[in-house]
């Protein structure tokens, strides 16, 4: 025996307060991890976000479009080394279920500046740039229907139509693009502005932003300071920011999801920490003859401290792990399901290394009062010898 | 007063705040316990029977006065300086046992040797000594539920005795148990005293307990009234 079994006879000395004790840490760990998940795919896309990349939109919203025309501007503004643009097209397969993440883009330039995000064999973004009718396609995304090099595909729109009232486009996929970073979506579907811009039915000659690499990232802000001066006082006027900052400010659309994890998981931690520490406040009370024994047989009052810590880190440990296992399954159930939304969904190991700190911390904090009430226990009150 | 007692205690005062009052337990008590000696203490309730169990166990502490248990004056020992003595020279038995329920008879014993630098296999060896000594050998993987009052008892024992401390503190080790379970118990208790030289300071009621002592001290008043020989 040593003080580990000491603290694990503890623990479950009463197994049904013990089990619904873990229970209740494990819903608030799996909870934890769910929504830790989720909002780091959210934000994933800040972490990916190139130094020295502007993004170029609308000022009234990135929704609007700009002038096709302010490309070549941005093209030749002193600072920029090289700029891209790109249309939403708001695309599905087949059916309006199967919804895509779908971009027209300039191919030439867009696959020069994402260049450093995913892999592209030459070939194929030689057939890209060559075929007008050409899709490049991720490899999540073409996976997931099984798609490859050669097929064609008919690809519908819910925004826009063709001039003949047709939704769809007909594509052919000339390359699969793989990932260089592991929180890239690679479930996406690129062609060609051109094809795109000549057949719709609106909208002509309009982008929708612009992404840019800068000579330096020191000069950022100089640049973008500079192009949104040149398009002042325009019809369209702009918007320019780090992609960073775009990305951030995309996500804050949809709201504060750091914000609504943490009052949601505080809520569930608080929860437990009460729950946890009351009940191990009224454990100590209930084996207060019994740390009366263990200091009667030479147990220092810091032994005991510890062995109580000690359960209450163990039961967050217990209840954790299975928690955040839980998490990870349903992570994993959630990623297939909402892949075209928060692609990337993964309970990845610095969300696991949190949880394993909040363990710490929870067994801690729930642990603390008690732990101190049996270090302060004088022998003779808990043997009822005063 | 001999100088080769185990224990000594010299001009002991103790005393308890009770409301605004003090209630003085003892005044100037003066003890002497020789190495090897079997104790009974007996007297009324409040005598100071148990006060004096505890100052000579660790557990409380002397208003005025020294006590001594094998040279070592513990008086002035701080928490955990007082928790080292327990641990080393002091093994306790107590009126209901007071074992751990979630831990077989063996690990119950084996809980003073946590305290102890000795290995997994010197723990077991000296656990098997122990629960032989009391008989129970073939009960080491019971449970206290599992075991009746006496057995539970002689676990006990063996608890208190599995460190080799030279000191026995028992405070009614027999109050719960039947006569004959009792006399067992006591049998014990003097086969350590006779045969492993433990000294035992045991606190009782029972005249019939405290006639398996050596001697006996009467308590009156925080005064020792009468001593006597018993056996």
């Amino acid at each position: 025996m040593n003080d580990f079994v000491l603290i694990r006879k503890n623990l479950f000395r009463k197994k049904l307060r013990a089990i619904l004790m873990i229970v209740s840490i494990l819903i608030a760990f799996a909870i934890f991890g769910v929504l830790a998940a989720f909002e780091r795919a959210f934000n994933v896309g800040q972490e990916v976000a190139e130094a020295d990349r502007l993004v170029i939109v609308n000022k009234i919203n990135f929704t609007q479009p700009l002038p096709i025309a302010y490309f070549n501007r941005v093209r030749a503004f002193p600072g920029v080394r090289e700029v891209t643009h790109a249309n939403w097209f708001g695309g599905y397969y087949q059916d309006p279920k199967n919804v895509l993440i779908v971009f027209a883009v300039e191919p030439e330039t867009y696959t020069q500046i994402i260049g450093s995000d995913v892999i592209i064999p030459r070939d194929m973004r030689q057939a890209f740039i060559r075929d007008r009718a050409g899709a490049l396609v991720g490899e999540g995304m073409a996976s997931r229907f099984g798609w490859k090099v050669g097929d064609h595909i008919p690809i519908s729109s819910n925004i826009f139509s063709q001039k003949n009232g047709s939704h769809t486009w007909d594509m052919t996929i000339v390359g699969i693009f793989g990932k260089r970073k592991p929180q890239i979506d690679a479930n996406v579907m690129l062609f060609q502005y051109d094809y795109f811009d000549e057949t719709r039915s609106f909208g002509k000659d309009t982008i929708g932003w612009m992404v840019l690499r800068t000579t330096s990232p020191s000069i950022n802000d100089q640049v973008a300071k500079g192009i949104d001066t040149m398009f002042a006082n325009s019809s369209y006027e702009t918007s320019t920011d780090t992609e960073k900052a775009f990305n951030k400010a995309f996500i804050a659309q949809l709201g504060n999801i750091a914000l609504i994890v943490t009052l949601v998981v505080g809520a569930a931690f608080v929860t437990i920490l009460m729950i946890v520490g009351n009940t191990m406040m009224m454990i100590v009370r209930e084996r207060a003859r019994e740390i009366g024994v263990l200091k009667t047989l030479g147990f220092s009052s810091a032994r005991v401290l510890r062995l109580v810590l000690g359960e209450t880190v163990l039961l967050a440990i217990v209840g954790g792990l299975p928690g955040l296992a839980v998490a990870a399954a349903v992570t994993l159930m959630l990623r297939r399901s909402l892949v075209q939304f928060v692609p990337g969904m993964t309970l990845n190991p610095s969300i696991i290394l949190t949880g394993l700190g909040f363990m710490l911390v929870l067994g801690l904090a729930t642990g603390l009062l008690p732990a101190i009430n049996a270090w302060r226990l004088k022998i003779a009150v808990a043997m009822g010898r005063g | 007063m001999s100088e080769s007692s185990l224990v000594r205690l010299v001009g002991v005062s103790k005393g308890f705040v009770k409301g605004q009052e003090t209630i003085s337990v003892f005044h100037d008590l003066d003890l002497a316990i020789p190495a090897d000696d079997f104790v009974a203490v007996m007297g009324p309730s409040g005598s100071g029977k148990t006060t004096l169990l505890n100052l000579l166990g660790g557990i409380d502490r002397v208003d005025a006065g020294e006590i001594r248990v094998g040279g070592q004056r513990i008086d002035g020992l701080t928490e955990s300086e007082l928790a080292r003595y327990r641990a080393g020279n002091v093994g306790f038995v107590f009126q209901f046992y007071n074992l751990m329920p979630m831990l077989t008879a063996a690990q119950n014993v084996e809980l003073p040797l946590l305290l102890t630098k000795l290995g997994k296999a010197q723990r077991r060896e000296h656990v098997e000594t122990a629960l032989k000594l009391v008989a129970l050998a073939d009960r080491a993987k019971h449970y206290p539920r599992e075991m009746s009052g006496g057995q539970q008892q002689r676990v006990a024992i063996a608890r208190a005795i599995v460190s080799d401390p030279k000191l026995l503190l028992c405070d009614e080790p027999t109050g719960d148990l039947d006569r004959a379970t009792a006399d067992e118990i006591l049998s014990t208790l003097q086969i350590l005293n006779r045969e492993l030289a433990k000294t035992i300071v045991m606190v009782t009621h029972d005249p019939a307990a405290a006639r398996f002592a050596r001697r006996t001290l009467h308590l009156d008043k925080g005064r020792f009234v009468e001593k006597g020989l018993a056996a």
